[in-house]
């Protein structure tokens, strides 16, 4: 539906050296990526509000590339809404018909629809300077929809928000996607609202595209070390394998069957390490020392250190209690090779 | 101020001592004209039908001065505040170039382009010397920049994300300027409008050398100045005083930011 390929562009040093990008009708795709990859200059050179140096935007296989803002079905929500501040709620909201000529009563109807859509209808007549965070960026989606684009583009529109309002804001959002039928483009650096809302999440960083993936996909299986690290996985294994199966990180032996002679960067799931009292039959048992422990929604963590190498695993709150210890007391950490991550 | 502590209590007594000097300094001369000059002196002032053509003149004049660069230099404004392009630099300074020159040399330098021996004026009959539409091109070069400055940072201050969303919401560059830029930028615009007016009814160095008739006031209150003195001079000063400060507490005050929030901030 829409593809990017290779748009560049670039701001004195800094640049984005050329980003490929593919969405499907009907999705909700995010861009997740630290600040100042050049998210927000995609979601811009999309909307054409700046000019991509070179590469193609191409719509429904049309190359819009150089088209005017005005000329292409999409509508853009920023973080700080943007709402037109000498213009009351419903004059911002109709902005959108008027500006294209849409007659006064259609005007009115679509306005009357979005706000019952998003649940502002008793905002209407209020002036946009007395809204509340959450309420103005209802406004702005509102704004937005009623233009009905066919692809919304979304500049982290939750960041600014109290974390409550973030929350029912993020079901909003899945609403009005099922209910809008458009493809939202959304672009954070929140881990979080990539696991609860996207279909599909692109992870960006230093302006390239490193990895699409299902969230679910993407967190369970990141393909690179980057990305890896980006999401702040823990248990990141710099290994060195001497024979076929058997390796070594920082001086504790990892065995794997589909472990190969030479350098890998691997990675265990802190949920698939098991914890035990007693040293248990598995391919990889480690001796090893509790640090630290910690309750986080109903998963205990405990940091682990064997040996020279240091392990996080997560264990459900239940079971740690039943485990009984606390830090400093000795614990066995098993895997098997499916917890074995490679890159 | 608030709460303040000892040492900045003090600190901000003596900026208030300083800055207090200074608003003497506006306010003494204009206060001691105020007293100086009796009822009397006044009212026959008002009376004087020399005295009230004058101000009519050069009120009338200083207006279209005004309005023709309103038109003209707030879409340059605009320009300015939105676009970076190659001599905006020199463009910036060209028009604070008036503020710069001394306004006699301002006037003998339209004497070349208005003046009767100029292109211009074979073309429209003998020139524009001397005449009221001569006095505004007077006003209008040296108090341009006051306008054309102001409205571009009234334009500036609008946060260029509302005309991003505008664009993005369907609208044309023209439908973003006449509603989103403009509506929000009035303040500014109307604030450089009351310095253009204000500034062009003072002016006297360039509006002598292009036109002694018809008679402006500062025009008139020199010759008063010099054929009958100090008395008969003052009285006329008064009155476009009093004239100006009522139109410019007037637009200072339909321009003021409502509800203590600018416009321009982001919302």
């Amino acid at each position: 539906m829409l593809e990017l390929c290779g748009l560049k562009k670039r701001f004195g040093a800094w640049e984005l050296p050329g980003l490929d990008l593919a969405l499907e009708p009907g999705e909700y795709f995010m861009l997740l990526g630290p600040s100042g990859v050049g998210k927000s200059v995609t979601l811009e050179l999309i909307a054409g509000l700046q000019r991509p140096d070179s590469g193609q935007i191409l719509w429904k296989g049309q190359d819009i590339t150089h088209s005017s803002p005005e000329k292409r079905p999409f509508a853009i929500v920023y973080q700080d809404c943007a709402l037109f501040p000498h213009l009351s709620v419903r004059a911002n909201i109709a902005y959108g018909p008027k500006v294209a000529g849409v007659g006064r009563v259609e005007i009115d109807q679509r306005v009357d629809e979005l706000a019952e859509l998003v649940r502002i209808t008793d905002l209407l007549d209020r002036r946009v300077v007395s809204l509340s965070g959450g309420e103005e960026q209802r406004v702005a989606l509102a704004r937005a929809l009623v233009t009905r684009p066919e692809l919304l583009l979304l500049d982290e529109p939750l960041s600014a928000l109290d974390a409550s309002i973030r929350e029912y804001l993020r079901g909003e959002l899945q609403r009005l996607h099922k209910e809008s039928g458009a493809i939202f483009l959304h672009v954070t650096h929140a881990q979080r609202e990539a696991r609860h809302l996207a279909d599909r999440v692109g992870v960006v960083l230093d302006g390239r595209l490193e990895q699409v993936a299902t969230s679910t996909e993407l967190f369970r299986r990141p393909t690179s070390r980057r990305v890896s690290e980006f999401l702040g996985l823990r248990n990141l294994l710099d290994l060195r394998c001497s024979e076929p199966g058997r390796g070594e990180a920082r001086g504790v032996g990892i065995r794997g069957e589909a472990l190969l002679p030479g350098r890998a960067n691997l990675w265990i799931r802190p949920e698939e390490i098991t914890l035990t009292r007693g040293e248990p039959r598995a391919p990889n048992v480690l001796e090893a020392r509790v640090i630290s422990l910690e309750d986080v929604e109903l998963l205990t963590t405990f940091r682990l250190a064997c040996g020279e190498l240091e392990l996080v695993a997560m264990v459900p709150e239940a079971r740690a209690r039943t485990l009984g210890v606390g830090p400093g007391d000795r614990v066995f950490a098993s895997f098997g090779d499916d917890a074995l991550h490679s890159f | 101020m608030g709460r303040t502590t000892d040492s900045s209590w003090w600190f901000h007594l003596l900026l208030a001592v300083l800055g207090s000097a200074l608003v003497l300094l506006v306010l003494a001369p204009l206060v001691g004209m105020v007293v100086a000059t009796s009822f009397s002196e006044l009212s026959a002032a008002a009376a004087d039908r020399v005295v009230l053509e004058s101000i009519r003149v050069t009120l009338v004049a200083a207006a279209w001065a005004t309005l023709a660069c309103t038109v003209l230099g707030v879409p340059l404004a605009y320009l300015l505040a939105r676009r970076r392009f190659v001599g905006r630099s020199l463009l910036l300074a060209t028009i604070d170039l008036p503020i710069a020159i001394p306004h006699t040399v301002a006037g003998i330098a339209l004497l070349t382009v208005i003046g009767r021996q100029s292109w211009l004026g074979q073309l429209f009959g003998g020139g524009l010397v001397g005449t009221q539409v001569g006095i505004s091109v007077a006003m209008a070069f040296v108090s341009l920049p006051f306008l054309v400055n102001s409205a571009r940072e009234g334009f500036e201050a609008v946060p260029a994300r509302l005309e991003k969303v505008a664009r993005s919401l369907g609208a044309s560059p023209r439908q973003v300027f006449f509603t989103v830029s403009l509506p929000l930028a009035w303040r500014g615009i109307l604030s450089g409008m009351g310095l253009m007016w204000a500034r062009g009814i003072s002016e006297f160095g360039a509006v002598i050398i292009i036109a002694y008739y018809p008679m402006t006031t500062p025009v008139l209150v020199y010759r008063r100045l010099n054929d009958f003195g100090l008395s008969h001079a003052r009285a006329a000063a008064l009155l476009l005083v009093v004239v100006c400060v009522a139109v410019f507490a007037f637009m200072r005050f339909v321009s003021r930011p409502l509800g203590g929030k600018r416009e321009g901030d982001d919302a």
